[in-house]
């Protein structure tokens, strides 16, 4: 009997999978257009999946291990078992691989039943909890069904109420495992996760690429919408990309609005639009919910996802909370584009409707009449430097480097900073001017605002003062500045050299150009800016520059790629929505507990939340800062007459 | 998603917003005039109002520019009544007023650049011939032809009004801020422009206009332990001196009191 029923129950098993697949692709397709390579798509999936998505997976060894021998045993059953049951061709090895893989398969679903007993709550439950159940039916069922086919039992062994066991074991693992795998249930990670592989929309992520920058709206077409309100306003491959979470909850666990009670939760975030896309209501959705939120929502009036009045399937607060710190973004093993969908919501909110919240509206006229997010006279730009005669790059035909002073120029502690640099960059002789009035805003926050058209605006004003001068490279100790005249600028036509200062001070060390003390302050943390660490990849030259000053850092249990963000990215200061408690206090928690007395960092704006955190507390301190107070008494030799050092007058 | 007043019931109300170019008062740069665009949003709230916004200018790029700031508030046109520079608008105005007859129109008490006198509202009220309030702050209610409205006195103070209609409003710099100007909007909404007849006003052409310079002001300091007078003190705006204050005395009496001082002052020459 089981010689007629598994390949019947196979045959159907695949057939239905077909069919649900297109279903789910034509449901994908719904989405707005966006080119891919479809061949070149599919090839790149197999080693994608082995070598940039397992780097991820790999952070969390106990499900990493579990993970290859439940998934590499199950596809190599499944191969083995279309071939042995379903053309019954048992005989010689393939039987006993056969039975080798669903024993190995076996062994992960225990695992993954072991995980689940007492699950963490980023963990979603729902069908989920059934999934490891699924999987030891299949594996169960599949080797005792071969155990005959191998001769270790004989033919029809047991009554026929056996074999009735084994083809429910079977039929519930391949309902689960097949076609539930693109029918929607646990499952549908592999189907859509790997598909997003092949067609993510950021393909220079993978092979150790990195891609995270904005995409640009075309705002010359005037038929072209202004950000997403609808699901089918995303992309195709966003879609796909969505319904390629697996709920792990990894990023919940990273996402500091989350852990501060603001109403996001990532995950939640990208099961909202699972849900936009399907059943239309979060009722079905088993993990933790934004915080402080409640009940049922559905997708609003004209299938919109954020209402403008009363409630629809996401609240606007929860999308304004993101500090836009790519944490989740870095976390997530199906490398699914988080901050995109916020910022593309946003967008909506800001260019259709003008409903940027909090002090967003004040900023962003800011942006427009003044060029600069206090509304502070854009011919003021230059008044904290009076004494400092600064060397003006429209008085210059070239210079070694264009120093990109910031927004910081208006703030009282971020001339600190800035007056610590350019004593370094004296100190090294750098051949350096700035554009002084004529700079502007970079333009970050009124992008992540969503306010797309004045940061193009400032962009392209911007790119063309750089293109009147001549000059080698950019540097800035704003990492918002510099991530978006290294990464988004390039869409406009602006391509530069840009360094953070913390890069550049090393290359000056290094290079021997200046000479440092050691520096005597204690003992040192170092904190990673969301916008020089995980958007630029850049962990290294801030650590070495405080190597070469003598200081050990003490780094904190989230450093690196895992740092925790300030709360001071994608304008969440301006919005400022509420929540339990702050994210720099948590920040400041973290640096408390390495009992450093000193954290560096190497950004405006972490300076700003930082030491907004009340006193006591460790000292914060920009890295030039570090390095100008140990800058040593060598005079280096002047070439540059410009560089005037302001004279002592005796009067 | 900011609920907005939204229960004011004034069925088939029209109201007519006279809108002008603004200036960035740090950069100069073109933009929504604050003040109108406050007058705009006190028309946006009414329910049931219908809203036509009106400019009176050269047409220039950088004049459309400003506009688009009003229709990036969600409102669809402006009509941009084409005039050359130095014309006077006040009789252009007047006529176009008089055909499309809205029974209240709306303006900032006055205008970010060019003569900026504030004038315009009284002229057109004295050519039109409809009652004119100045400092609106709010309009509380329309109702059979007359509507209640709040007007802004010195000091935070405000004073409730019923006003006949068709009336002309001048909105006060405390009126409530205006809504956000979105890009989207803003972009779609359509300026349309209506050719006619400048009327040039030949003292205006003669005049040379400067930029305004901010005069050092003498301060006056009260030298009291009372935290309330040294504020009254600190937040009062200069009254006029004299005057005489009338009470009890019938509408007749009270209308030749003010018809007399409006003789005295030269503002009613006969
Ligand atoms: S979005 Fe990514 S990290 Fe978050 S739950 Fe889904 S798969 Fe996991
Ligand atoms: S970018 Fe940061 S704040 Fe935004 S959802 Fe991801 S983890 Fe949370």
């Amino acid at each position: 009997m089981l010689d007629i029923l598994m390949p019947l129950l196979l045959a159907a098993a695949l057939v239905l999978a077909v069919v649900g697949a297109f279903r789910r692709i034509a449901m994908w397709r719904r989405g707005r257009p966006s080119p891919v390579n479809i061949m070149k798509g599919l090839t790149s999936i197999p080693k994608r999946y082995l070598v940039d998505l397992h780097h991820v997976v790999e952070r969390d060894k106990y499900i990493a291990h579990t993970h290859v021998a439940t998934a590499g045993g199950f596809v190599a059953s499944m191969v083995l078992a279309i071939i042995v049951h379903g053309f019954d061709l048992a005989s010689g090895i393939l039987g006993w691989l056969l039975l080798l893989f669903t024993a190995i398969m076996f062994v992960g679903s225990v695992l993954v039943y072991r995980r689940r007993i007492n699950p963490p709550a980023r963990l979603s439950k729902g069908p989920f909890q059934r999934l490891p159940k699924s999987l030891i039916a299949f594996s169960v069922g599949m080797f005792l069904t071969t155990l005959p086919a191998v001769g270790l039992m004989p033919e029809n062994a047991g009554s026929w109420v056996f074999a009735l066991v084994l083809v429910v074991l079977v039929a519930w693992g391949v309902s689960e495992l097949v076609f539930g795998m693109t029918w929607g249930g646990p499952m549908k990670h592999a189907f859509a996760g790997a598909l997003h592989l092949g067609f993510h929309r950021r393909q220079e992520r993978f092979g150790g690429g990195r891609s995270t920058g904005l995409k640009p709206l075309n705002l010359d077409d005037e038929s072209s919408p202004l950000g997403v309100i609808k699901p089918e306003e995303f992309t195709w491959n966003q879609r796909l990309g969505f319904d390629a979470c697996v709920q792990c909850g990894r990023c919940e666990a990273v996402c500091p609005a989350f852990a501060a009670g603001q109403p996001l939760n990532p995950k939640k975030l990208i099961q909202d639009m699972v849900a936009s896309m399907t059943t239309g209501t979060d009722a079905n959705y088993a993990g933790s919910n934004y915080p402080g939120q409640t009940g049922t929502h559905e997708v609003g009036p004209g299938g919109v996802l954020v209402a403008r009045e009363g409630k629809a399937l996401v609240d606007a607060d929860t999308l304004w909370s993101c500090t836009t710190c790519r944490a989740c973004v870095e976390e997530c093993p199906m490398m699914i584009e988080h901050v995109d969908a916020v910022v593309d919501i946003r967008r909506h909110l800001t260019l259709e409707h003008g409903e940027t919240p909090g002090k967003g509206a004040d900023v962003l006229n800011n942006l427009i009449a003044t060029d600069n997010p206090g509304g502070f006279s854009p011919n003021s730009r230059m008044n904290w430097a009076t004494d400092l005669e600064l060397p003006m790059l429209k008085d210059r035909d070239h210079a070694e480097v264009l120093l990109w002073l910031g927004d910081g120029v208006f703030d009282m502690r971020n001339q600190r900073t800035l007056r610590a640099l350019i004593k370094v960059l004296r100190a090294g002789n750098v051949d350096f001017a700035v554009l002084g009035n004529d700079e502007r805003d970079s333009g970050d926050l009124a992008r992540r605002l969503g306010d797309e058209a004045t940061f193009q605006s400032l962009a392209k004003r911007n790119i063309a003062t750089l293109a009147k001068h001549s000059f080698d490279c950019i540097v800035t100790c704003d990492p918002h500045s510099f991530h978006v005249l290294k990464n988004e600028y390039g869409d406009f036509g602006g391509h530069y050299e840009v360094y953070h200062h913390s890069g550049y001070l090393n290359l000056l060390i290094d290079s021997g150009r200046v000479s440092l003390n050691k520096a005597d302050v204690g003992t040192v943390t170092y904190h990673d800016p969301c916008y020089l660490g995980r958007y630029n990849g850049e962990y290294d030259a801030p650590r070495s520059v405080l190597k070469a000053l003598g200081l050990e850092v003490n780094e904190m249990a989230r450093s690196g790629y895992r740092s925790r963000c300030c709360g001071g990215g994608g304008g969440a200061p301006v919005v400022d929505v509420p929540g339990k408690q702050r994210i720099p206090d948590m920040r400041m928690e973290d640096i408390r507990e390495t009992g450093a007395e000193i954290v560096a960092v190497g950004c405006p704006q972490c300076t700003a939340m930082l030491e907004g955190v009340v006193e006591p507390r460790p000292d914060v301190k920009d890295i030039a800062e570090l390095v100008a107070d140990a800058l040593s008494d060598t005079p280096a030799p002047r070439s540059h007459a410009d560089n005037k050092e302001p004279v002592e007058v005796v009067a | 998603m900011k609920p907005r007043e939204s229960d004011k019931k004034s069925a088939s109300l029209s109201i007519s917003v006279l809108v002008s170019t603004g200036r960035h008062p740090i950069t100069g740069r073109p933009g929504r005039a604050d003040q109108d665009s406050r007058a705009v949003e006190l028309a946006m709230n009414l329910q049931g109002g219908s809203v036509s916004l009106l400019h009176a200018g050269q047409p220039t790029e950088e004049c459309k520019e400003a506009l688009r700031g009003y229709l990036g508030m969600g409102i669809d046109r402006i009509s941009l009544i084409e005039q050359s520079e130095h014309a006077d608008i006040t009789e252009v105005l007047t006529k176009t007023l008089k055909s499309s007859n809205p029974s209240l129109v709306l303006a900032g008490t006055q205008a970010e650049q060019g003569e900026g006198s504030g004038l315009l509202p009284f002229l057109l009220a004295e050519s039109l011939g409809w009652s004119l309030v100045s400092g609106l702050v709010s309009i509380e209610s329309v109702e059979n032809g007359q509507a209640t409205i709040l007007q802004a006195l010195p000091r935070g103070q405000r004073r409730r009004l019923k006003v006949r209609l068709p009336a002309i409003a001048t909105v006060d710099e405390s009126a409530e801020r205006a809504r956000q100007s979105a890009f989207g909007p803003a972009r779609r909404g359509t300026i349309e422009t209506i050719s006619e007849a400048s009327h040039i006003d030949e003292t205006l052409a003669s005049f040379e206009i400067k930029k305004a310079r901010v005069r050092p002001k003498r301060l006056k300091i009260v030298k009291s332990s009372s935290a309330r007078d040294r504020f009254k003190a600190a937040a009062a705006k200069s009254g006029g001196g004299g005057g005489q204050v009338l009470s009890d005395v019938s509408a007749q009496e009270g209308a030749e009191a003010i018809f007399k001082l409006l003789q005295e002052e030269n503002v009613l020459k006969l």
